[in-house]
């Protein structure tokens, strides 16, 4: 019993330092600057737009089966509005800005994700 | 020996029936942190407590059962699959700690629930073909290890009090 505990104790441990390292590593990974960042949206891993965060705007995506997705953009964050999915994971799912955030919804096969223009931002800095 | 056959069906039975409401009640509870796949495990109470006072065999179907009628009652075929493939993940996982008594229940608990996680996971990332998915784990595993010590201390305290009334 008290063997058992011990090892509990490091599988808990171990679980949290491995989420933790996770964690910090891909928020490194995502501290690029948001300001030239556009929101890519993916239909069955196909690209079919690209947008500014800069500019609000509201997008209709056609998905899988017939399914649709309306994505908005606004204040520089994006989120799922309407859906046409059974279950509405992504209009529950929060508002995305960083670098390689998504959403998904993945009945209708679409994945919203955030990426930081690196060669826009190099442009911006260096002239 | 006939007997102890009806007794264990009519047990089985109620630990489903017990599963399939404890679904229904997780999939009302109104918590919602915005990320998909962050949740309790309430059902999971019921695989345990099979698993400890049954057996391997029973647990499995005790599970699989649960996952088709909820997938039917509640839920759609998409919501299914990921059902099925965090539960066959994570019932490999309990059941090989649970063979081996590495654990005692709360670890099994937690590394089910980790493993239930990872699995969806995996499945989400597959089907969408797009890795930017993984960005989830952290807290996947994070709420996996916290919602897995949660149910394995219940199942725990279940399990010992189920045991003296319930014997094979």
């Amino acid at each position: 019993m008290e063997k058992k505990r011990r090892r509990e104790i490091g599988l808990v441990l171990v679980l949290l330092v491995v989420s933790g390292l996770s964690y910090f590593g891909i928020r490194q990974f995502q501290n690029s600057s948001t300001e030239n960042a556009v929101a890519v949206i993916f239909v069955e891993d196909k690209e079919v737009g690209r947008y500014p965060l800069s500019k609000d705007i509201r997008i209709t995506v056609s998905g899988k089966d017939d399914g649709e997705n309306v994505v908005e953009i606004k204040d520089c964050k994006v989120r799922v509005v309407k859906a046409s999915c059974p279950d509405l994971i992504c209009v529950h799912h929060q508002e995305i800005s960083k670098n390689g955030e998504t959403i998904v919804c993945l009945p209708n096969r679409v994945v919203v994700e955030v990426q930081s223009e690196e060669e826009a931002e190099v442009d911006g800095t260096t002239h | 020996m006939k007997g102890r056959k009806a007794g264990q069906i009519a047990y089985l039975g109620m630990l489903t029936a017990l599963a399939f409401i404890l679904s229904y009640v997780e999939s009302i509870l109104p918590i919602s942190l915005g990320i998909p796949g962050v949740k309790i495990g309430l059902a999971n109470l019921t695989v345990m407590v099979a698993l400890y006072t049954v057996g391997v065999k029973e647990a499995l179907c005790l599970s699989f059962i649960r996952i088709i009628l909820v997938g039917f009652t509640f839920g759609n075929l998409a919501s299914m699959m990921y059902s099925v493939a965090g539960g066959v993940v994570s019932f490999l996982v309990m059941v090989v700690l649970f063979h081996f008594e590495i654990f005692t229940e709360t670890g099994v608990s937690i590394a089910g629930g980790v493993a239930h996680n990872l699995g969806q996971l995996l499945v989400a990332v597959l089907v969408v073909e797009n890795a930017k998915l993984l960005f989830y784990f952290p807290v996947l595993c994070f709420s996996g290890t916290v919602a897995g010590c949660f149910i394995g201390v219940l199942a725990a305290m279940i399990i010992k009090r189920v045991k003296k009334v319930y014997k094979q």
